[in-house]
């Protein structure tokens, strides 16, 4: 079997719950564990496949006699898009193998056959983006990809709140749509002509060479719908409002994997379609990442959900994502082959690292709502002892995306950092200068990232239990929602700790698209050690960070506790007050206020305070109640705007509604002269 | 060979553990002397150490395995970073483990895991130390990587011992973006350890602390850890100071006799460094919180300036 058959293998599986579970909806144990079975091994067979188009460099493309009559379907499995069906793929399995336990806590009225349906729609729909090889399949594919989405982000439709999130997603979707179609368009057109629809295939993309003028408008055309559906800044207002509102584990493929369609769909658009361009597409590329970078963190650490939090630290990283890919570009309009693999390398490295520990986030944010039925921080606090295993899983989470070694998220932003050093290479002093400015942001989004998850640890699961109901009532998930826990926190782990493995397997993306190999250099010395330019500029070495520290530890511990081991546990030292209570600990929002003082300005704030005068004692206010409200500033500079013009003008074009059939005709009658006047 | 640089590994992780407690103590002697306070020696923080880990372990009931567990990560990471900064030679079998960039995560993970233990136990003095630390980490952090990048453009690499090695080799000469590196990481170098006008090591008013604040519910061996690693971060960050911008004496790879003039003149420098730390600590005042912002900036601004002058001068 070749990779491309295990693919039609891995969709057919996938498609296969679309028609068996309406037929078992009366088992509903049975119907969970059947249809999540079959997607984990629909997804299971995606990565096998994926990984052996990028081992082996193979390409098969196929044709499928449906769609239009001059365009039929076209697939095709190279190793790009090997590599995404492996990024898909493999979170697809942990979250379908933790959906079983997930879904099962549904509320019996709730319907498992419409969210199974639309579930493996979705995953299909994602898979089908990346393997097909015409304008008109991908469109296809990516709305299958949207409106399943969009039922899913609707599933408790009872509250107005998600329907209006849903609602404002498909709006922004569709605005990103248009945009690519036309993109399409524009390299249909300049690939053939409009003569036929040949034009609309990806070969004939692929084989055309563009003028810059053309170029730069598909680019820049695509680049828009593709920034709306990642979740770009300032594109980015529906995803906090999505992602939270969706059940966790469609949040968790969201978040983790859908955001990475766009990615694939520029890197395919850019390096493959266009290939040459001038610098500064990725100049914009790279600014739209640091901004997006930097304020999605700044945003992330106002939140107080849990769920919107993680939701806009998908901002922050597809930032991160997005600095890689522009560095790429910056590097290929330069001709430098062998740094534009380092710079991309890291872009793709980071997508994988992304979805992997975005979904394991993701999937503990859902374990902690499947126990406490609560989003909102503030009434959490102490999970760590009712819930120990999702705890560690949530903390190898908080680490990875925090990128402190020797976990995942670290490699992937070193890398990035050693690609952004290397402006000097560029000789513009200009570039070369405002470059490791970028880094500098950089390290401020990593050092924001780990200060926003010491405060979604800390709050969530250290501590206190501040909630209103009995601590005793939570309980640690089940086994299958700690298995896909488990799986996502191990291979966090290892794409820590093996790096150079996974960009050895990876190289063939780099060599194909910007001509440009790494792995020669970067595992010149042995899988131990990671070398992306040569051993005396920069190396790293995860699994020695990881054995030191661990021997260490060990080594630490043991000594101490071979003399006496003995610890006397007492009651909190309260200074003599005697009345502590959990409401006394620091919560989210006070975690968060230095930052938000010192940041404030890009945000929306508003801070109230009523205080109930003292009756009883001078001294003590009856009551004092605080409100505080942050919200995206984007909301009103770009959005309302543009929401208000749009009732304003449909409020004008109402007028011409009157409801009384003579003004009507009057309209017709118009109509006919001004038609005779033109057109006779 | 290999036996020799594993040897020198050794002779570096023991002197890591051992003379920062001294350094400690020189800092703390000094100090006392320019304020005109009598003083215990130089030994006094051997003697706190030991006090310290013969002591029993007193815990909060609620505290969690993240409270116990961090002590050791703490000292663990710190030992590591030790392991991997050119002290005496730049022969270390280890040193390729982590570049500066690394380095610089690694005292993140040091600040995560002590920020998490502050929340750990649910009192409002553990989560407000944690709240600030991360705050000024935050603004901190840029402006130490700033002024590192800085130097690793002129060194051409980020490894650490190849900066070494490329700096000592190098003659002599003043140039602008060093010297404006220089000033910001003295700036961060007071923030990262904790001193004034940051943070006040020798305070435990809860307005004015920020790490005492994180680590106030610890006690005995846990204690002795943190307190310990906090003393070697002090000596790390120093010695990281003097590796970058002052390298020379610093051995190549098989030169023993050079080792030990190394390690002479290191004490020499690190007694230096001492003597300026307690001139800067002596002469400013704590500063408020707020006012970190405008601090940590104008170090950012200071490395932001050596990096221009270097792509303008050099």
């Amino acid at each position: 079997m070749t990779p491309f058959d295990i693919a039609m293998a891995s969709l057919f599986l996938m498609l296969s719950p679309v028609i068996l579970v309406p037929c078992c909806a009366r088992y509903r144990s049975f119907a969970i564990h059947l249809s999540f079975s079959l997607t984990a091994a629909a997804s299971l067979a995606a990565v096998i496949a994926g990984a052996l188009a990028v081992q082996y460099g193979t390409i098969t493309s196929a044709v499928v006699e449906m769609g239009l009559p001059d365009l039929p379907f076209h697939l095709r499995l190279d190793p790009l898009a090997g590599f995404f069906l492996c990024v898909i793929g493999l979170l697809s399995f942990f979250v379908s193998l933790y959906s079983i336990g997930y879904v099962k806590g549904f509320p019996a009225g709730r319907s498992v056959v419409r969210f199974v349906v639309f579930f493996a729609l979705f995953i299909t729909g994602m898979l089908l983006v990346v393997l097909a090889d015409d304008a008109f399949f991908f469109l296809i594919a990516w709305e299958l990809m949207a409106a399943s989405s969009y039922f899913l982000v609707m599933f408790e439709d009872e509250k107005a709140e998600n329907r209006r999130s849903a609602y404002l997603y498909l709006v922004i979707a569709h605005v990103g749509a248009i945009a690519i179609l036309l993109s399409f368009g524009v390299m249909a057109g300049l690939a053939n002509g409009f003569a036929s629809f040949q034009g609309y295939t990806f070969a004939a993309m692929r084989a055309t060479a563009y003028p810059v003028g053309w170029a730069t408008a598909a680019f820049l055309l695509s680049f828009f719908g593709f920034a709306a559906k990642a979740g770009v800044i300032p594109l980015h207002v529906w995803l906090p409002e999505a992602h939270p509102v969706a059940p966790s584990n469609v949040s968790a493929l969201m978040s983790g994997v859908m955001l990475k369609t766009s990615i694939y769909g520029i890197v395919r658009i850019t390096f493959d379609f266009l290939k040459v361009f001038p610098w500064w597409w990725g100049g914009i590329v790279l600014v739209l990442g640091l901004v997006s970078a930097v304020l999605g963190v700044l945003y992330a650490l106002m939140q107080h959900d849990l769920k919107r939090l993680l939701a806009y630290h998908s901002v922050e990283n597809i930032g991160i994502i997005l600095i890689g890919l522009g560095l790429a570009m910056i590097f290929t309009s330069f001709q430098l082959p062998a740094l534009a693999a380092l710079a991309l390398i890291a872009a793709l490295y980071h997508t994988l690292n992304h979805a992997m520990f975005k979904g394991l986030l993701f999937m503990g944010a859902g374990a902690v709502l499947h126990a406490t039925h609560e989003r909102n921080m503030e009434e959490m606090g102490g999970l760590i002892h009712r819930m120990p295993w999702t705890a560690v899983f949530f903390l190898v989470g908080c680490i990875s995306i925090a990128a402190l070694p020797p976990f995942n998220g670290f490699v992937s932003e070193w890398l990035t950092f050693q690609a952004l050093l290397l402006s000097p290479a560029l000789h513009r002093p200009i570039l070369s200068l405002l470059i490791p400015l970028g880094a500098a942001l950089l390290a401020l989004t990593g050092a924001l990232a780990a200060a926003c998850f010491v405060k979604a640890f800390g709050v969530t699961f250290l501590g206190h239990w501040r909630g209103h109901h009995p601590i005793q009532k939570v309980q640690e998930v089940d086994a299958t929602m700690r298995g896909g826990m488990l799986l996502a926190a191990a291979v966090c782990f290892f794409l820590g700790i093996l790096p150079t493995h996974v960009i050895t397997w990876m190289d063939i993306l780099a060599e194909r698209l910007v001509g440009g190999k790494l792995a020669a250099s970067a595992g010149a010395y042995g899988w131990l050690w990671l070398t992306p330019i040569a051993r005396e500029r920069a190396s790293y070495s995860g699994f020695n960070v990881f054995l030191g520290i661990a021997v260490v530890v060990v080594v630490a511990w043991l000594l101490l506790h071979a003399r006496k081991a003995d610890i006397r546990r007492v009651p909190i030292w309260d200074c003599g007050f005697e009345k502590l209570t959990p409401r006394m600990q620091y919560t989210a929002t006070s975690f968060a206020m230095p930052i938000r003082r010192i940041f404030g300005f890009l945000f929306r704030i508003r801070e109230e305070t009523d205080v109930v005068p003292p009756v009883r004692h001078p001294a003590y206010p009856e009551r004092l109640r605080y409100r505080l409200r942050v919200r995206d500033r984007f909301w009103y500079w770009l959005y309302q705007p543009v929401g208000e013009a749009a009732f304003f003008t449909a409020r004008k074009i109402g007028n011409l509604q009157q409801g009384r059939i003579q003004v009507y005709l009057i309209y017709s009658f118009v109509t006919i002269i001004v038609l005779l006047v033109f057109l006779g | 060979m290999i036996a020799y640089s594993l040897l020198i590994e050794a002779v570096q992780v023991l002197i890591l553990l051992f003379a920062a407690p001294l350094f400690a103590g020189w800092v703390k002697t000094v100090k006392c002397r320019m304020q005109g306070r009598t003083y215990a020696g130089v030994f006094q923080p051997y003697r706190d150490i030991a006090r310290l880990f013969s002591k029993e372990v007193i815990l909060a009931e609620n505290a969690s395995w993240i409270f116990r567990i961090t002590p050791y990560i703490v000292f663990g990471v710190t030992v590591i970073i030790g392991g991997i900064i050119p002290l005496i030679s730049t022969d270390l079998p280890f040193a390729a483990t982590a570049d500066v960039i690394a380095l610089v995560m690694l005292f993140a993970i040091i600040r995560f895991f002590t920020a998490l233990a502050g929340m750990d136990i649910g009192t409002a003095f553990g989560g407000m130390g944690s709240s600030r630390e991360m705050t000024i980490a935050s603004l901190a952090e840029p402006a130490m990587l700033m002024a590192i990048f800085t130097v690793s453009l002129a060194g051409k690499s980020t490894s650490l011992t190849h900066m070494v090695q490329v700096m000592a080799q190098g003659e002599l000469l003043l140039r602008p973006s060093l010297a404006f590196a220089l000033l910001a990481f003295i700036m961060v170098h007071l923030t990262e350890t904790g001193r004034v006008p940051v943070d006040n090591p020798s305070t435990h008013l809860e307005l004015t602390m920020i790490h005492e604040a994180m680590i106030l519910e610890y006690s005995g061996r846990h204690l002795a850890l943190m307190e310990w690693a906090s003393m070697m971060k002090l000596f790390i960050f120093s010695a990281l100071g003097i590796a970058l911008f002052c390298p020379w004496g610093i051995a190549p790879a098989e030169d023993f006799p050079g080792m030990l003039v190394a390690i002479v003149l290191l004490a020499a420098k690190l007694a230096v460094l001492g003597v300026i730390l307690v001139l800067i600590e002596t002469g400013l005042a704590k500063m408020r919180l707020f006012r970190l912002t405008e601090y940590l900036g104008s170090a950012f601004l200071l490395a932001t300036l050596g990096m221009l002058s270097f792509f303008i001068l050099e």
